[in-house]
């Protein structure tokens, strides 16, 4: 899902019980990044091998198709120059939050009453 | 670094003490020069089936086109440019003043259908390169010819050469029956990669497809000028195959390429590889990177209208001044005079164009040196 | 690269006008032809369908990492492939990027590279007329080209010559890779309907003639494939400079499209450099052949090069010429480019406005 934060968006996902929150705009040309397909990683040994790891943990530009690393924010191919703003993230009970004082926003993400909480 | 455009520029040069000179093609004056190293079976062949009239020009370099032969290179009584090992000292080893020459033999042995006779052809020109040429002049070496579309075959006639020193590389044709990537190819860069030695793609094609997916053009210079093209393509499938990943330690020397599309080509590869890379998961790093690493060009010819710019905007594209390597391409007609390298290039730039890149590209040339040195 | 110095490259107060020289419409469904289909050819496409020198029949050899090599976003939420829905491509592309005239480059069926030239030609014939009826009718920003089975230069020039009254039709459509290489005689006829029309041809990478991506062989991968096409641009450059087409057509104007720009200065140099040497062999040719290019040729922007430094490309861009560049968007397609961001460079207003709309304004007299 996508979300908006200050002027900003973020895409917020869901991998297998993990929360991943990245900059919803490719640094390369300015596509929403998060309208890309979310694949794992794959990597070779040598030429003809496919070693399948990593199930969704990057996603592809829905343009260009570079790779960004979700947990990272990386660009796979160019970690060092290319990447997107990551953001921290917490899960956190229903009634965690309505006690103290919020200092980012929150947003309810699933049945199970809990909230991610993005740290901007 | 690349070579500072503020260095101290050298006076005009018009010699090369101590050049490595990359590209000199020797040509088979005709296939009776072979015959005495040719068994009983193929000696019959030639005069059975008239083999030594046939005329082995390749269609790449046709024998009397103006690229083939500089005017001054000419030899007299109708020989073949090139032929001539007194004709190659006199017109360009001895006015370079060059160290080492490496012959690259142009001969279409290496295009026969049959891999039989390619092989056969193949390994007599070898041996006649090795006693009319290595043997005769201590400043030469050579490019292994092999009959590429047999891999078997072809190992076969690295192995049988691999002891002589003086046979640095292995020559293919850059357009050949199958994109030099193939991994039905990869037994000669296995060879290649154990031996030490680089694999020379030359400019020319087999003409077993037409020169490029745009059909067969009408005219040489159309031919000739696709070669650049044609080295674009075989650099790519080299690097999406995955060669240099298999073979870490391999080092490809393109010849005769043009050299002025290698920027255009960096920038596509380098941009397309980033949006196709779980295509080819095996190409971790850019294909610039790649050709860093591992790919060599020679010199000649420059294609720009300013040749000392085009090498100096090409070592700041390409980040690296360790690509280049001096060569004349003789007795082809790419320039005039004894400008072989175009003025005013920084010393350093020089230096490593000249005969530094050669050493680090050609292992056994640098051992060979050696033995030169320590023997004196 | 970061999102900021994305913000950077385009000042937030500068007012997008462009003219993409490149948008692919397509089509909801196959039976969109049927209306201006003779009932003949509606039954054997049904029924036989695409006819091409390759292993598919209607698939491509070397498939593509996105599905329709297009965006993933650009699907429309009614359904159909990307391309097919104008209100999707007025939100997504022709509004917000400040359209104000998109070029129809339709791709589907290859009509010039089908085998049965009469099928081809009927193919043409009703892609031309789909074009007016289902896309410039309703949005009078776009404009159509004059699609052309070029094997077949009778039916060719008769297409030709039927559209170029029509000034909703901006130029001709030809895909590089023919039987022969596009510059050969046999093809002249088309360039002369060309001329006399005052239409210019464009050409955009594609096509199936039978002939390896290479000339030593087939690319084993798309990485390979996509990178052969700018290898196939500068052969059919090559053609046109040597076989004297534009020696013979001074009047002709071809724009090449989608083959990339990196390539343009070193194939000019090589050009001249070796037709220097051998230009016995082409005595019809009374120029070097730059000044040929310089003069009749023009070439579209997508994809963009994205060399290590916008210094870099700006260099590209002054020995090219800044005046023969004409901004195309490729929308569709996955290697879109943004006219906001597809250019790595510091460029002026002024140069801003050349390549985003200058240039294709005076080219295509709008």
């Amino acid at each position: 899902m996508v979300v908006r934060v200050n002027g900003r968006e973020i895409g917020i996902f869901n991998v297998d019980g993990e929360y991943f929150a990245v900059s919803n705009r490719c640094p390369h040309e300015g596509a929403s990044l998060c309208k890309g397909r979310i694949v794992g990683l794959v990597e070779a040994t040598e030429p003809g091998t496919y070693q399948y790891s990593r199930r969704g943990e990057l996603i592809r530009c829905p343009w260009h198709g570079w790779e960004f690393d979700l947990r990272t924010g990386k660009s796979w191919c160019e970690p060092d120059r290319t990447k997107v703003r990551r953001y921290d993230l917490k899960v956190e009970p229903g009634g965690a939050l309505v006690e103290g004082e919020l200092r980012a926003e929150t947003f309810p993400v699933s049945v199970e009453k809990q909230y991610v909480v993005v740290e901007i | 670094m690349v070579g500072n455009r503020q260095e101290a520029l050298r006076d005009p040069v018009r010699s090369y003490p101590g050049a490595i000179d990359c590209d000199l093609h020797p040509a088979v004056p005709g296939m009776s020069a072979l015959v005495p190293y040719l068994d009983d079976y193929w000696r019959e062949m030639v005069a059975v089936r008239a083999l030594d009239r046939l005329n082995l020009s390749l269609t790449s370099y046709p024998q009397n086109a103006p690229l083939s032969c500089r005017p001054d290179w000419a030899l007299d009584q109708g020989r073949k440019p090139g032929s001539s090992l007194a004709a190659m000292q006199a017109h360009i080893l001895k006015p370079c003043q060059s160290r080492f020459g490496i012959l690259n033999c142009l001969y279409g042995a290496q295009v026969f259908h049959s891999e039989d006779m390619a092989a056969a052809f193949c390994r007599a020109a070898n041996d006649w390169i090795r006693d009319e040429w290595l043997n005769r002049d201590p400043r030469l070496r050579a490019s292994i010819m092999i009959p590429a579309h047999n891999t078997e075959l072809a190992v076969a006639e690295i192995e049988r050469r691999a002891d002589d020193d003086r046979f640095v590389q292995i020559l293919m044709l850059v357009s050949g029956e199958t994109t030099l990537g193939r991994r039905q190819l990869w037994p000669i860069y296995q060879a290649a990669e154990r031996l030490g030695l680089p694999i020379g793609v030359h400019a020319g094609s087999a003409y077993r497809y037409a020169p490029t997916a745009a059909g067969w053009s009408s005219y040489y210079v159309e031919d000739y000028i696709a070669q650049s093209c044609a080295f674009e393509s075989q650099l790519q499938s080299l690097i999406s195959e995955g060669v240099f990943a298999k073979f870490p330690g391999l080092k490809v020397v393109a010849i005769e390429s043009g050299l002025t599309w290698l920027s255009g080509f960096i920038w596509r590869a380098d941009k397309t590889w980033k949006g196709v890379r779980a295509e080819v998961p095996w190409v971790t790093r850019a294909p610039s990177e790649i050709i860093r690493n591992h790919v060599r060009f020679t010199v000649q010819p420059i294609d720009a209208p300013d040749e000392r710019d085009a090498l100096l905007r090409l070592t700041d594209h390409l980040k690296s001044d360790e690509l280049l390597l001096f060569s004349t391409d003789y007795p082809h007609w790419q320039f005039d005079g004894d400008v072989a390298l175009p003025d005013g290039l920084p010393d350093s730039l020089f230096r490593k164009i000249v005969s530094e890149n050669a050493l680090a590209t050609y292992p056994r040339l640098a051992k060979a040196d050696h033995a030169l040195e320590v023997a004196q | 690269m970061s999102t900021l110095e994305l913000e950077r490259n385009t000042p937030a107060r500068y007012k997008l006008r462009v003219i993409d020289c490149d948008i692919h419409p397509a089509m909801t469904s196959w039976t969109e032809v049927h209306p201006y289909l003779e009932k003949r050819w509606i039954d054997h496409l049904s029924v036989y369908g695409s006819h091409l020198r390759h292993a598919f029949s209607e698939a491509l050899s070397h498939p593509r990492m996105s599905p329709d090599a297009a965006r993933i976003d650009a699907y429309p939420d009614e359904g159909g492939p990307p391309g097919s829905s104008l209100e999707l491509m007025r939100t997504q592309h022709l509004d917000p990027n400040g359209v104000e005239v998109g070029m129809l480059i339709p791709l589907r069926w290859n009509p010039g590279s089908q085998r049965n030239l009469d099928f081809g030609a009927a193919l043409t014939r009703a892609m031309n007329t789909w074009q007016i009826e289902r896309w410039v009718k309703q949005e009078p920003r776009l404009r159509a080209s004059v699609l052309v089975a070029q094997e077949d230069t009778v039916a060719a020039v008769a297409e030709i010559d039927a559209r170029g009254g029509d000034p909703n039709f901006t130029q001709i459509l030809i895909l590089p890779r023919t039987d022969e290489p596009l510059g050969r005689r046999r093809y002249w006829p088309i360039f002369e309907a060309a001329v006399r029309n005052n239409l210019p041809i464009t050409i955009h990478v594609g096509g199936t003639n039978g002939h390896p991506s290479t000339g030593g062989g087939w690319a084993s991968y798309y990485m390979e494939e996509h990178h052969s096409v700018a290898q196939t641009m500068q052969a059919v450059l090559t053609s046109l400079v040597f076989e004297g087409v534009f020696e013979r057509f001074p009047a002709l104007r071809i724009v090449i499209m989608e083959g990339g720009l990196g390539w343009i200065p070193s194939i000019k140099a090589r050009m001249d450099k070796h037709w220097s040497r051998l230009r016995s062999e082409v005595p019809h040719l009374k120029r070097p052949p730059s000044e040929y290019i310089d003069e009749q040729v023009w070439f579209s922007t997508q994809p963009m090069e994205e060399p290590g430094s916008g210094a870099e490309l700006i260099d590209l861009f002054d020995r090219i010429g800044w005046d023969r560049l004409l901004f195309s968007t490729d929308y569709p397609h996955w290697d879109f480019d943004d006219p906001r961001y597809a250019f790595k460079a510091n460029l002026t207003e002024a140069q801003r406005d050349q390549l985003l709309h200058g240039n294709s304004r005076r080219f295509y007299g709008l």
